[in-house]
């Protein structure tokens, strides 16, 4: 497909979405404020001198609650969008998922370890526990994403094959144990194992928040380094080899960033889906397969369809709150069905 | 210039190679005939460092090409495949522009250089267009391109292997994709081409390589490969060789 729009100009209006949808998950919630006092209080957080006693009640709510809630749903979107593409990049496939090398299933078992094991051991010292849960749900997206690793390698090589294979294999196998905990959990674990594993930006918290951050940062800065090198791996990997790329360094990289990327999202914010597989998707038909352009605008898209699914998630049922998971499988499922049914004529 | 001495390469306990050995001259076309499953892809892939060698070294300028870095040796030995699997809806000229990734020449220059190699697989008119929706012709010769604008324009020390280049063009495109291949090693680099049209392989080349069972059974010039009985005890195939009645080269006649 040509890109049929100019590049310049398609990450500009992705970068004005992406202000409007921060401007909105800013200002709107159970206390809608007004969008210029979301303006004027958004700029005195930053430190701009504006006065006004009344910017006060305002700059609270914005700094304590929607700031770090905004933060995230960026960081999660971008992140998730991010992996997408190196994950649709290393399988050579764009219906790749980023969960495919096991990060998601990694992570979402280490959770629920830390939610009904957690629940009922008294051996972690109060001051970790609100840390647990994350922290868990990292370290098991990292040990299954290294596992489904390791059994791709064979004779210095790793076989994308053979991972994609592992991946399903150790899906499968957390997918088992995550049922064995749900069966031994009670009520009220079983409850908070349902919404974690539903996704929420609720409770959003900078302790929380920061190694997100880090880690998005650092994937943000470091996939476009490896644009060029995305763009061989399409064309095959003897033939990225023949470009002179050093592909075994490269798909180390690529898992490695996907490992960490996805595994800091879930811990922080759950699961949710779709974003990583549909906002690659969406942007490749609108820009073209160039992975120069195709990663800052994915960024740029999945940190805004993020933050609006956010949104839609507050605002659908408020004051009630809607898990995100929900909404981006309500938006994402649809439109990857539109798109099989498109590719198939 | 590329080396391959005693080269040997084994896939489980099967020998698929044996003791090759070759030299590939500046400015030389060498062919590489030989039935399926003798061994010619698997050379190519050993000539080009996908396989590593079971016995025997491999070497571009007397150093091992384990040993070369990435991106210099791209700029001195370019590789077609057989056949190709990007399944992305890149434009024509994107997949050409590839081929200059190893170099650092300027987005002015690769966009000339990109034009010129199109032009010379006889591919430009295919500018814009999306790769995906490519007849399987069309699209290797934009990978010819690819290749051609990888070492563009040619010179002393470079190295282009090329695997069946051929095997899905109409007559008038072998014929023009080997007058391009014909115009690089023109310019110094040195080709190996892996062919199955003797009477192509015949006219184009310079020295032929006959592979049979992973072994050299003639590495020599046309005239003196293409010969009835060598070609029957190789292929099983019984022919008659006659010369070009314009240009001399032989002809090979199935009989």
């Amino acid at each position: 497909m040509k890109p049929v729009v100019h590049h310049r100009l398609l990450l500009s209006a992705l970068g004005l979405l992406l202000l409007l949808a921060i401007w909105l998950s800013l200002a709107l919630g159970p206390v809608s404020l007004p969008l210029s006092e979301t303006l004027r209080a958004g700029l005195r957080l930053l430190g701009v001198p504006l006065d006004g006693e009344s910017l006060e009640r305002a700059e609270l709510i914005i700094g304590q609650i929607r700031l770090p809630r905004t933060l995230l749903g960026l960081a999660v979107g971008a992140v998730l969008a991010l992996t997408g593409v190196s994950m649709q990049g290393l399988f050579r496939n764009p219906l790749a998922d980023p969960g495919l090398v096991g990060v998601s299933s990694g992570a979402a078992l280490g959770a629920a370890f830390a939610i009904v094991l957690g629940a009922t051991s008294t051996a972690v010292p109060p001051v970790f526990a609100p840390y647990l849960l994350s922290a868990s749900a990292f370290a098991g997206g990292l040990l299954v994403t290294s596992m489904v690793f390791r059994l791709g390698r064979r004779d210095g090589q790793t076989s994308v094959a053979t991972m994609l294979l592992a991946g399903l294999a150790l899906t499968a196998l957390s997918g088992a144990v995550i049922g064995l905990l749900t069966y031994l959990a009670d009520d009220a674990t079983l409850r908070s194992l349902t919404f974690w594993n539903l996704g929420s930006l609720n409770g959003a918290s900078y302790a929380r928040l920061w190694p997100l951050l880090l880690v998005a940062t650092a994937v943000a800065l470091w996939l476009p380094r490896r644009a060029r090198a995305l763009n061989a791996l399409l064309l095959g990997e003897s033939e990225a080899r023949h470009l002179g790329f050093d592909v075994e360094r490269l798909k180390r990289e690529l898992v490695l960033c996907t490992a960490l990327g996805v595994g800091a999202a879930v811990a922080a914010a759950g699961m949710i889906g779709f974003i990583g597989l549909v906002v690659p998707h969406l942007v490749r038909l609108l820009v073209g397969p160039d992975h120069r352009i195709l990663l800052p605008a994915s960024l740029l898209a999945g940190a805004s369809l993020l933050l609006f699914s956010d949104l839609l998630a507050r605002l659908l049922l408020a004051p009630a709150e809607l898990p995100i998971g929900i909404v981006t499988a309500l938006l994402g499922a649809p439109f990857f069905l539109y798109l099989l049914l498109r590719g198939r004529g | 210039m590329l080396r391959a001495e005693n080269l040997t390469l084994k896939r489980g306990s099967s020998v698929v190679l044996s003791g090759i050995d070759l030299q590939l001259q500046p400015g030389e076309v060498l062919g590489v005939l030989g039935p399926n499953g003798a061994g010619k892809s698997t050379l190519l892939a050993a000539l080009c460092g996908e396989l590593l060698p079971s016995a025997g070294t491999v070497s571009l300028d007397g150093l091992a090409l384990a040993d070369w870095q990435g991106p210099l040796r791209a700029q001195r030995l370019a590789v077609l495949p057989q056949n190709s699997t990007l399944g992305f809806a890149f434009s024509v000229e994107s997949v050409v522009a590839m081929g200059r990734l190893p170099h650092a020449s300027g987005a002015r220059l690769d966009a000339d250089i990109v034009a010129q190699a199109l032009q010379a697989a006889d591919a430009a008119h295919l500018c814009g267009r999306n790769y995906l929706q490519l007849s399987g012709g069309e699209r290797q010769r934009v990978h010819l391109a690819r290749v051609l604008a990888q070492l563009w324009p040619g010179q002393h020390g470079q190295v282009l292997l090329l695997d069946e280049p051929t095997s899905m063009l109409d007559p008038l495109h072998q014929h023009t994709t080997l007058q391009a291949v014909r115009a690089v090693a023109a310019s110094g680099c040195a080709v190996l081409v892996v062919l199955h049209d003797l009477n192509l392989a015949a006219r184009y080349c310079d020295r032929l390589l006959l592979l049979a069972n992973g072994k050299t059974q003639a590495l020599a010039s046309p005239q003196q490969v293409l010969q009835p009985a060598l070609l029957e005890s190789v292929f099983g195939l019984q022919v008659l060789v006659q010369s070009h009645p314009e240009l001399g080269h032989p002809l090979v006649i199935a009989r």
